[in-house]
């Protein structure tokens, strides 16, 4: 069944839609990620405006965020405290990143930045999971203890001034860090269309020393108000938020969640690791490839906006 | 300023076209099935039929060769960009680019035969008949011309409106029902945007205009699709708010339905 999307100006399929929803929700209730990294790239493929699927996407995960936050919030794993500064980096992280999209978009370079950051990005962090998780497991067939967290060790993020205790979370972390890691995450989740939840847990984790049980629900938090920060700037500035689309996504994410979840409960952690670490790897090299390889089509077109 | 040459040197054409009568003798008669088109949420294109005929008069002489009909079908102007990508850093970029300004979103010129039978190049470009000789003009910084038709970025320009299907150029588009009677069929693509459609009728005879008839029809969105549209450029920040709030309700949603706890 052909549906005409209002704002993209094209009709596709939507029962792909829909399937596109349900498998990324899997994936995103599965490693419990906002799975924009993936849609926004299927979108692009199924020919939609990339500047339409970025800025729609970010209500699909603004969805998906929302109903986990919820879970965590039942199970009360989620540091709000924690999650309010961070927010309060994200919203100018934000504001930024529709600015930025903006200007790059007026210029005829936002594609070739979204390609590069999801390059660059991808591939660090998917290859970083992949060479930890491996060495995780390997030690875990040689029958070693596996590396537990050690909370005596600092860092120089130790030792910045303005310190506060985070009590859920039980660290005593400086705010600049904190502040700083909501910037990024609100910057780049606005440009390339992802929540960035892939790329917050790690630095949490690894910079903040946040423990695991609070981890996920707190990210969940973040993303859930930079991602619908997002989609309102969005709509605002540059008018390509296709609600119907959103719509769509949201409605089979969510429910392709549930699964996903449930799913990856019965993986071990490592398991999981790698294997988000693979497929975030492998979105990396897919937009490599497109970078790298001589295009079909030297030329592109794009209607210029009709406000400067 | 630029915008008005176009009309002006159509009027002028018109013009032309309406004082040329009385020598042929010939009367050329158009319509459309339609001159409203309406996107709804299941639009997957349209194809519209053309139907008219040729009256003649006690004027009209024997044709050698018959009569030919060139459509022209012009959708409304938008200013559109080509960039072309070169090699920077290994990566490729975006690196050079030119603006097509007022440049037609959908263009179908339709004949009964090709084009270069139904007259000589000369006409068709005085006419301007046909994707070689439609009029691009094409801004690269302050400069405005109309390049050459085989300047690289209108022919990637034509190419790329080609495959998407909005501009074509369809030398059996129009067929002749009797030596009088014609029928063409327009067809529209999903992804036409919304405006006033002019189609410009011409009957050719023995490689010269004969006779000229417009017939303009309008795409339009209907309810729906016209709401949501409108609300999101004219009214973005509360269009984006209920989006959002749409998307914690749905998540809300999830979560009580999915409650397993």
């Amino acid at each position: 069944m052909q549906i005409y999307l209002p704002i993209a100006g094209l009709s596709v399929n939507v029962f792909v839609l829909l399937a596109i929803g349900l498998a990324v929700g899997f994936i995103s209730g599965m490693f419990g990620i906002g799975g924009g990294f993936l849609m926004t790239p299927l979108l692009i493929f199924l020919g939609i405006p990339p500047a339409v699927a970025v800025a729609s996407v970010t209500g699909h995960i603004a969805a998906s965020s929302m109903s986990g936050a919820i879970s965590y919030w039942r199970r009360n794993t989620i540091d709000l405290a924690l999650a309010f500064m961070l927010l309060a980096g994200g919203f100018i992280g934000t504001a930024s990143g529709v600015w930025l999209f903006t200007t790059l978009r007026a210029i005829g370079q936002l594609d070739i930045t979204i390609g590069v950051l999801y390059v660059l990005l991808l591939g660090i962090v998917g290859g970083l999971m992949v060479a930890e998780s491996v060495r995780a497991i390997a030690r875990v067939r040689q029958g070693k203890p596996v590396e537990l967290r050690r909370p005596g060790s600092h860092t120089w993020i130790h030792g910045l001034p303005f310190k506060l205790r985070f009590k859920r979370s039980r660290i005593y972390v400086s705010a600049i860090p904190v502040w700083g890691i909501g910037f990024f995450i609100g910057l780049i989740g606005a440009v390339m269309g992802i929540g960035g939840g892939f790329l917050l847990v790690p630095m949490l984790i690894y910079l903040l020393r946040v423990p695991t049980a609070t981890v996920i629900g707190t990210s969940m938090v973040l993303t859930l108000v930079t991602m619908a920060s997002a989609t309102v700037m969005h709509a605002a500035t540059n008018h390509l938020v296709d609600a119907l689309l959103a719509l769509i996504l949201m409605v089979g994410g969510v429910s392709g969640a549930q699964f996903g979840a449930r799913a990856g409960q019965k993986m071990g952690g490592e398991r999981l690791r790698l294997l988000l670490g693979l497929l975030v790897l492998a979105v990396g090299i897919r937009f490599a490839w497109d970078l790298v390889v001589p295009p079909d089509n030297l030329y592109s077109i794009r209607l210029q906006d009709a406000e400067p | 300023m630029r915008t008005s040459s176009v009309p002006a040197v159509l009027l002028a054409f018109a013009a032309l076209a309406a004082s040329a009568p009385p020598a042929a003798g010939e009367r050329l008669i158009a319509s459309l099935s339609t001159h409203r088109v309406m996107v709804t949420s299941s639009f997957t294109g349209e194809e519209l039929v053309l139907f008219g005929g040729i009256e003649q008069d006690a004027a009209s002489r024997p044709r050698r060769s018959g009569y030919d009909i060139v459509v022209t079908v012009t959708g409304p102007r938008q200013n559109t960009v080509t960039f072309r990508k070169s090699r920077v850093l290994g990566i490729w970029v975006n690196a050079d680019s030119r603006v097509f300004e007022n440049a037609p979103a959908y263009l179908a010129v339709l004949s009964n035969r090709p084009l270069d039978m139904v007259t000589n190049a000369e006409v068709l470009r005085r006419l301007q008949l046909g994707l070689d000789n439609i009029p691009l003009p094409q801004r690269a910084s302050i400069n405005i011309a109309d390049a050459a038709s085989d300047d690289p970025f209108r022919v990637a320009f034509i190419k790329i409106k080609t495959d998407n299907g909005l501009y074509r150029e369809v030398p059996n588009g129009v067929t002749f029902l009797t030596p009088q009677l014609y029928r063409a069929s327009i067809p529209l693509p999903a992804e036409v945007p919304v405006g006033t459609y002019e189609v410009d009728v011409r009957l050719f005879a023995d490689g010269a205009q004969i006779a000229r008839a417009p017939s303009p029809f309008e795409v339009y969105k209907s309810g729906f699709e016209q709401i949501v549209t409108s609300a999101a450029r004219d009214h973005g920040f509360l269009y984006g708010l209920i989006t959002a709030l749409l998307a914690v309700i749905t998540g809300w949603f999830a979560s009580v339905v999915f409650r397993r706890d």
